[in-house]
This record gives C-alpha cells, sequence and structure tokens, in this order.
C-alpha cells in the first residue's frame, strides 16, 4: 500500500485514524450532526479492526521472536541524527489491541455517559487524540518519538481531567496531573540524554546494542536506567509521584477507565518493560522497592476510602505498582501480562462503577437533591437487584482482581508473586519483596469486597435515592459483559484449558528477552527462579485472597465484625490511611510553599527591583541621552553649523556684493590690480 | 649742463603730471596740464624728435588743451567737488598705482635692453613725411578717415535737438 | 644722462599718474586728462626707443598718429561730456549711471 510493507501500513493507519478523528472533531465538531461522536467512533472502531487483524496474524504466524523496525530519518545533522519509525513486537501488537479495544468501549460507554455534556464534540475530539498519542507511544522505535508522544499523553490527560473545568477542583486536578507527570519526565529526559550521549542514537534497538557492547557502565547506567524510570514513576503513579492519581477522578469515569486504569497508567510499565534489557542490577532493585512499596502502601490507603472512585484509584496504584514489581525482579513478561488481564478487569470495574454512578446521578437529580455525593457508598447498598448486570460483571471483575482462580487475574498475580519470591529464594536479603508482594494481595481482595459489599450488598442506606436506581442502558452495559467476559481465563491459557497454568498463548508468543546489561540474570535464569517458586507462590496467594476476602466478608456483609470498632481501635493508623498519609498537605507544606515563596521573591526582585530601577533606569538615562543629543543637534549643530555655514555664506555675499558698485572706476580698479596680480605671478 | 637740464625738463612734466591729477580745482589742472605738455616737449627735444615736438605743442597745447579748458567752462555749473567717497578708491588706487608702477620700473630694470649705435639725422622730418607716404600710407588715410569720423561725430553730437 | 632706462622712467610715472588720475577722478573731464596723460607717456616710451635703436624713424611715425588719435579722442570726448552735462546737469562720473532720465 503506502509502504510497501502490510505491518507498517497497518501501525501508520492505526496510529493516525484516531489523530484525523481528532482534527475533524476539534474544528468542525460542534457543526457536525450529534456533534461528531460518530467520527471519532467510526475511526476507533477501524483502528480496533485493525489491531485485532494484526493479532490475528500474529496468532497465524506464531512466531515469537517476530520484531518489524520501519524507520526513515527526520533530521540528520551529521553528528546528530533524530529518525522516527515504528518498532512492531508481538509486545506491541497485544499492546494495540489493548488501546483500540478500551479506547472503543469508552467511546461507546461515553454515548450515554456524557449524553448532553456541554463540550461532547470536544470530548470526542480529545479522546482521538489521547488515542493517537498512546498508540505512539506503543509504536515508537526511538527514544525521541516516545518522548513526545509521552508529552502528548499527558496534554490528553490533562485535557480530558479537566474537561468540567468549572469545577476548580477539576481544573486543579488536572494541572496535578500534568505537573507530576512532569517532574518525572524530568527524570525520563535526563535518562534519554545520558544515554545519547554515551551511546550516540535514540533508536532503542541501538542503545540495547550499545550497552551490551559496555559503552556506558557501572553507576552512569544505573543512573541513567533510574532516570527513564523516573517516567515511568511519573506516568504510572508510583511513590512517590503518585499523588495525581486519586484527584484524576474528577475526570468523566470513561475517561478513568480509559486513562487511568488501563492505557496512559500502563505506558510507565509499558516503558520499563520495553527497555528492560538496559537497566543494571541496581537499577532493577530500586524499581522493584518502590514497585513494591507503592502496591502496599496504596493498598493500605484504599481501605478506608469511601469514595467508589477513589477506591479503584488506589486500588490502579497498587496493581501498578505490581506490574514494576514485577519488572524489578525480573519477571518483565509477568508485567506485561498483568498489564493486559489488569486493563480488561479494571477498566471493567470503571465501568461498573460509572454505571453506578450514573444511576445515583439520575435518581439525584429527580429527587433534586445536589447535597448527597453520588459517588460516596455509604449513600449504596443493595443495588444488586435493581442493577443485575452491573453487579455480575462487577463481582467477576473483582474475583479477578482479587486473584481467584477461573479468573485471569489469578495467572497474571500468580506469575508476579512467583517472580518475587523466586527473586528472594535467590538474594535472601531482599525478602521485603514478595512481604510487600502478598500483603498488598491480602489487602486488595480485601478492599475490592468492601466495595462490592458496600456498593451492591445490605440495607439501601437512603432509600428514597434507592427507589430511583435503575439499571443503565445497553450502550453502558455493552462494554461491561465484554470487558468482564475478558476477564475469565480461558482467553489467557489457549490452546491450553489448565486454569491453573501458567502456560498459553501469552507466555509462548511473548518471549522474554535478555537483559544486556552484564551482571544481570539471563532470561532462562528469572525463569527457572520463577517456576520454582511457582507452586510456592500459587499457595501463598491462594491463602492471602482467601484471608482478604473472608475478612471483608465478615465485616461488611455479615457484620459480624464491625467496621467502626475496627476503625477507633487504630485510630492513627486508621487517621492516616484516611488522609492518605497526609502526603499532599506534607508536599504542600515542604514543597510547594517555599518553592511559592522563592518565586514570589524572584519576582519582587525581577518586578519592584529589576524593572523599576534598572530597566526604567534604561529609560530614564535613554530620555536624558536623547534630550542632550536633541540639544546639541538642534541648538548645537543645526543652529551654530548648519544655519551658522548660512550665515557665513550671506555675511560673504554682504562683503561680495560691495565689489559691485556700478561705477566704472572701480572695475577699472579692479582689473588694475588683476593685471598687477598677474604680471606678479608671472615673474616670480 | 644739459644732463642738469634734463632732470629740470623731468621735474617740470612729473610734477605737473602729478598736479594733473591731485588737483581739487579743474582749472589748476588744465593748467598743470599745460605744463606737463610743455615738458613732454622738452624731452622729446632731448630725444631728437624735433617735428614731434613742434607737433606736440601745436597739437597738444594749442589744441587739445583749448578743448579741454572749453569742456571745463562749459560744464562749470554744477560741478561737484570731490567727496571723500572715493576716498576709499582712492588709497586703493594709489597703491595699485603704485604697485604698477614698481612692476613697470622693475621690468625696466632687469629687460637687457639693446641699444644700437646712436644717429643723429640731420632731420626728421623729411624722414617722417617719407615715411607716411611709402610704408605707412595706408594708417595714414585710415588716421585721416577716423580724423573725419571724430568730426563729424564731435558736431552730430553737439548739435541741438530740433 | 642719456640713456634708455631713464627716459624709461619718467615714462612709466607718467603712466601711473595718468593712471592714478583716471581711476580716482569723479570729474569726467578730469579723466580725460588722466588719459592724455597715459598717451603722452606712450609717446615718450615710442620715441626713446626710437633713437636708442638706431634713430628708428617708426617710432616718430608712431607717436605721430598717436597724438593724431588723441586729438579725435579728445574732440569725441568732449563732446559726449558736453552732451552728458546737458542731460544729467552734472560730470561727475558716479552720478552718471543710468541710460535713462
Amino acid at each position: 500500500m503506502i509502504t510497501g510493507n502490510i505491518i507498517t501500513d497497518f501501525s501508520l493507519l492505526i496510529l493516525f485514524l484516531p489523530l484525523v478523528a481528532f482534527t475533524i472533531n476539534i474544528f468542525f465538531g460542534k457543526r457536525l450532526p450529534r456533534q461528531g461522536d460518530w467520527v471519532s467512533i467510526g475511526a476507533i472502531l477501524i483502528t480496533l479492526i485493525l489491531s485485532l487483524s494484526m493479532l490475528l496474524n500474529m496468532f497465524m504466524n506464531w512466531d515469537p521472536d517476530f520484531s518489524h523496525e520501519a524507520k526513515f530519518i527526520w533530521m540528520d545533522l551529521g553528528a546528530f541524527k533524530i529518525e522516527l519509525g515504528f518498532w512492531v513486537d508481538n509486545i506491541t501488537i497485544v499492546m494495540l489491541v489493548v488501546v483500540s479495544l478500551i479506547s472503543s468501549m469508552t467511546h461507546i460507554f461515553s454515548l450515554e455517559y456524557l449524553k448532553g455534556d456541554i463540550r461532547y464534540s470536544r470530548y470526542y475530539a480529545y479522546l482521538g487524540l489521547f488515542t493517537f498519542s498512546m498508540n505512539g507511544i506503543v509504536l515508537a522505535n526511538n527514544l525521541i518519538s516516545l518522548y513526545i508522544f509521552w508529552e502528548l499523553v499527558g496534554v490528553s490527560s490533562y485535557l480530558l481531567i479537566a474537561h468540567w473545568f468549572e469545577k476548580p477542583s477539576a481544573a486543579a486536578a488536572g494541572k496535578k496531573a500534568f505537573l507530576t507527570n512532569r517532574v518525572g519526565d524530568i527524570g525520563f529526559f535526563i535518562g534519554i540524554m545520558l544515554m545519547f550521549t554515551a551511546i550516540g542514537s535514540f533508536n532503542i534497538q541501538e542503545v540495547f546494542t550499545g550497552v551490551g557492547q559496555g559503552l556506558i557502565g557501572g553507576t552512569l547506567l544505573t543512573f541513567a536506567g533510574i532516570g527513564l524510570f523516573m517516567g515511568a514513576v511519573g506516568k504510572s503513579s508510583q511513590f512517590p509521584l503518585h499523588i495525581w492519581l486519586p484527584d484524576a477522578m474528577e475526570g468523566p469515569t470513561p475517561v478513568s477507565a480509559l486513562m487511568h486504569a488501563a492505557t496512559m497508567v500502563a505506558a510507565g510499565v509499558y516503558l520499563t518493560v520495553r527497555l528492560f534489557p538496559l537497566f543494571s542490577p541496581d537499577a532493577l532493585l530500586v524499581i522493584a522497592y518502590v514497585g513494591g512499596f507503592t502496591a502496599l502502601f496504596a493498598a493500605s490507603i484504599a481501605i478506608t476510602q469511601n469514595d467508589i472512585k477513589k477506591v479503584l484509584a488506589y486500588s490502579t496504584i497498587s496493581q501498578l505498582g505490581y506490574m514494576i514489581l514485577a519488572v524489578g525482579v525480573g519477571n518483565y513478561i509477568a508485567a506485561f501480562f498483568h498489564l493486559l488481564t489488569h486493563a480488561m478487569f479494571k477498566a471493567c470495574l470503571f465501568y461498573g462503577s460509572g454505571s453506578v454512578i450514573h444511576a445515583m446521578h439520575h435518581s439525584l437529580h429527580a429527587l433534586d437533591d445536589h447535597d448527597t455525593d453520588p459517588q460516596d457508598m455509604r449513600n449504596m447498598g443493595g443495588f444488586k437487584s435493581k442493577m443485575p448486570i452491573t453487579y455480575l460483571t462487577m463481582i467477576i471483575a473483582t474475583l479477578a482482581i482479587s486473584g481467584v482462580p477461573f479468573f485471569s487475574g489469578f495467572l497474571s498475580k500468580d506469575a508476579i508473586l512467583a517472580g518475587s519470591l523466586g527473586f528472594a529464594q535467590h538474594y535472601p536479603q531482599h525478602f521485603l519483596l514478595p512481604v510487600f508482594g502478598f500483603g498488598a494481595a491480602a489487602i486488595t481482595a480485601f478492599y475490592m469486597f468492601r466495595l462490592i459489599f458496600m456498593t451492591f450488598h445490605g440495607e439501601a442506606k437512603m432509600p428514597k435515592v434507592f427507589k430511583g436506581i435503575h439499571e443503565s442502558p445497553r450502550v453502558m452495559t455493552f462494554p461491561l459483559m465484554l470487558l468482564s467476559g475478558l476477564s475469565i481465563f480461558i482467553f489467557y491459557t489457549l490452546p491450553y484449558l489448565n486454569p491453573l497454568s501458567d502456560h498459553g498463548w501469552f507466555t509462548e508468543l511473548i518471549r522474554a528477552g535478555d537483559s544486556v546489561v552484564p551482571g544481570n540474570p539471563t532470561a532462562h535464569e528469572i525463569g527457572e527462579g520463577v517456576h520454582h517458586a511457582h507452586y510456592t507462590a500459587m499457595a501463598l496467594s491462594l491463602l492471602v485472597a482467601g484471608l482478604g476476602i473472608g475478612l471483608s466478608y465478615l465485616m461488611y456483609l455479615k457484620k459480624k465484625l464491625s467496621a467502626e470498632v475496627w476503625a477507633n481501635k487504630m485510630g492513627f493508623l486508621y487517621k492516616l490511611s484516611y488522609n492518605k498519609y497526609y502526603f499532599d498537605e506534607n508536599y504542600d507544606r515542604f514543597l510547594y510553599q517555599p518553592f511559592l515563596k522563592l518565586s514570589r521573591a524572584v519576582a519582587y526582585v525581577d518586578w519592584d527591583l529589576y524593572d523599576k530601577y534598572f530597566i526604567n533606569g534604561f529609560g530614564r538615562v535613554t530620555k536624558w541621552l536623547s534630550f542632550h543629543t536633541g540639544r546639541i543637534d538642534y541648538d548645537g549643530l543645526d543652529q551654530s553649523i548648519v544655519d551658522g555655514i548660512g550665515r557665513t555664506a550671506q555675511g560673504f555675499g554682504k562683503q561680495l556684493k560691495q565689489v559691485q558698485t556700478g561705477r566704472l572706476q572701480n572695475y577699472m580698479l579692479f582689473a588694475l590690480v588683476g593685471v598687477i596680480i598677474i604680471l606678479v605671478i608671472q615673474t616670480i | 649742463m644739459a644732463e642738469f637740464t634734463f632732470w629740470i625738463v623731468v621735474g617740470i612734466t612729473l610734477g605737473s603730471a602729478f598736479m594733473v591729477v591731485q588737483s581739487k580745482n579743474l582749472v589748476y589742472s588744465a593748467y598743470a596740464l599745460l605744463f606737463s605738455f610743455i615738458g613732454v616737449t622738452g624731452l622729446y627735444v632731448f630725444l631728437w624728435a624735433d617735428f614731434i615736438a613742434v607737433v606736440q605743442v601745436v597739437v597738444y597745447v594749442g589744441g587739445i588743451l583749448i578743448l579741454i579748458i572749453f569742456g571745463i567752462m562749459l560744464t562749470n555749473k554744477i560741478t561737484s567737488v570731490n567727496i571723500s567717497h572715493a576716498s576709499v578708491q582712492k588709497k586703493m588706487g594709489a597703491v595699485a598705482v603704485l604697485g604698477m608702477a614698481f612692476l613697470l620700473g622693475y621690468m625696466v630694470i632687469s629687460t637687457p635692453w639693446v641699444t644700437l649705435a646712436n644717429v643723429e639725422p640731420a632731420e626728421t622730418t623729411a624722414a617722417i613725411g617719407r615715411l607716411l607716404m611709402m610704408d605707412y600710407l595706408l594708417p595714414f588715410e585710415v588716421a585721416s578717415l577716423l580724423l573725419l569720423g571724430a568730426l563729424i561725430g564731435a558736431t552730430t553730437l553737439s548739435r541741438k535737438e530740433d | 644722462m642719456d640713456s634708455l632706462t631713464n627716459y624709461l622712467f619718467v615714462s612709466v610715472v607718467l603712466f601711473a599718474l595718468g593712471l592714478y588720475g583716471v581711476i580716482t577722478r569723479r570729474n569726467g573731464v578730469a579723466v580725460l586728462m588722466g588719459v592724455e596723460l597715459i598717451l603722452n607717456s606712450a609717446n615718450i616710451n615710442f620715441l626713446a626707443f626710437a633713437r636708442f635703436g638706431g634713430m628708428n624713424m617708426a617710432g616718430h611715425v608712431f607717436a605721430l598718429f598717436v597724438i593724431v588719435l588723441a586729438a579725435a579722442e579728445a574732440a569725441v570726448a568732449l563732446a559726449i561730456i558736453i552732451n552728458i552735462f546737458n542731460n544729467f546737469h552734472t560730470i561727475n562720473v558716479d552720478d552718471v549711471s543710468e541710460l535713462k532720465q
């Protein structure tokens, strides 16, 4: 077709169709019928079909080492070359499917969720922009274009979070998301530049080759690796840059599902998965601890949150921590696997919560109640009878996230936990990592079922509201059904049917590559370690999952144990958890305020001192100079010199005029004088 | 003796000439001019130009001078005395003229004049007459024409407008 | 002393005096007198060169012509002066500066 290679052609189309939809909707959206949502939906569905066909092609070829790169030189400045291009391998294809699928589901879900919204066409345009940017990250073959799309994704996130920017909290949340991302991106950029300075290329394959040759080594390589990882810390909302994701829930729920569950935050994980071969052992350790700690830490906050979306947000942070942990211990294919399954069930959970919130909105609106928070779980209860489809799909997704067998989450979580356990068995000093992992698993099961029990079971906390609750329309329940279906194990274990196995098309086709950094264990060694710990991990994970579910069941369903009593008993810890460990407040006190003070001081210096005295001084000096120059020019030059010449000429004229007396004898005298002069000259 | 006389004659000539140009009274100037002419005649005699000397007296003194005096008399009514207006002219004129005189004097001194031997002729009249009729006939006729023209012109000019 | 240069000097002085009279005097007749002096000085020159040049008669002839012309010119000049006097009532050379009365 265009480039002669079908993979490249499909990639081009997948990449640019959403951008075309964005352009059309931004400029003409308001004037199109139905505000142009069909443009975006059409584009995304075509993208989905193309991605699925690439997936099908992958299954048909069954080539684990498939890798296709297409590049073209964008800027060639001699020693400095920037090229753009695609790198398509099996990981890319799976990721493309994930992005296209979740994006299409969001487009469809938003048809109902955002019906009648004041900026409907712009919303769909931004969705297109986001899809374009995300696909750009997925397809990137070099660090510069990856960075560009990385930033673009940040911009789209900002635009979509602050969609209802009349609400000050939403506008602030958008800002916070973008700025926190930027902090991470500083590290990312430093990492990129370190790599470029040492190796001389931005192309990822060439960077791998360079690292393998030892062009960059030791501490510098670790620093570069940590720098690159900082981008993931920002984008995937890891500790300490996790503060933006809970606030990002101000955006519409479909956006939360798309970006903050399945794709954008997964970009950080995708980055670490892609760049795994160049992390040094020390960098990998840092990665593992950050991920593990985040997983436990975020889960500990989620147990006390009452807003349904906030619970899911902290859950996402925790699950992302899992994925990062997996990369850190070397089992990065497990991380990618969890990314895939997490995308499905987390998006389903978000859509489910969106469905619930939508129903609450309608009910409250009918009662003319604008004070009750439609997202607070304490106002819900007993919805399962009114919203059966939502309830069923959410149960399936919750089972998946809790790591219950027969569901997809069990397979991927199991792989991660096995990886961490294997790592700890190899390096016993890092025993904390599996502790993080299993602890987070227990807590995850607990709070997810808490959510289910508080929302769908028990007594309705607000009977009047409960009366107005009804199931959501087909447009909203369809994505729920599809995604919950994809959370069942079978889709991942094909062609095998064993629900407990760790083999399937995924592990066959997505093969782990070796790290190019000397000193790292090879993929084979990692795989051995994982396999060794597999059954232990499986037993342990089942145990902790059961613990969590059981505790939640007792506390929230059977009410055998009282949540309030436990909260009071652990008052201090409860307060810490409920207030997110006061992270935002501390950041404000110790980072933002001093910085703002510094800015104010600098602004004072610049504005009141520099501008007023220095710059204005220039102005005054110039004015003074020009006045005096003017005087010199006008009075001095013009009057004396220029006019002076005139006056001299006049004077001369007046004097010489007297020669012309009109009298003959004068003329004769002059003639005589002339003759004398000539004669004198002749004689001399 | 001759030298002494020579210098007397020169003295008369130049002294009178000076009076001519310097006197405020026109009649005095005219009389000084008379003496000047006579002095010049003396000089002509010293120069062995007997015929010319006589012609000088006859024509200049007897003709031109009389004419001048007539002119003075006829135009004497409203002649004004030289006012100091020409004093600038006078000083400048004196300077210029002096300069001219010096130049000419310098020329006289520095030119290597070639003097031939003195030959005293018997009389010059015959020689002049011969030359007039032979070598210088044309100038002679032209001169007569000129005189005719002058005569007619003068007459015409002084005729009263009828 | 009968040397050429003596006569020439005399002629020069006479010429200078005549010139002075021409350019300085305000009366028309006085100017005419100056002219006569100049002519006389020229005559002296001619005759001096004639005598000291081997008695060359050409000098004499020329001197004669000069005298003739002087006479004619004096006549005409005086006629003009009288005319001027009749018209302007003054023969101050400075005042007769207009062509038309």
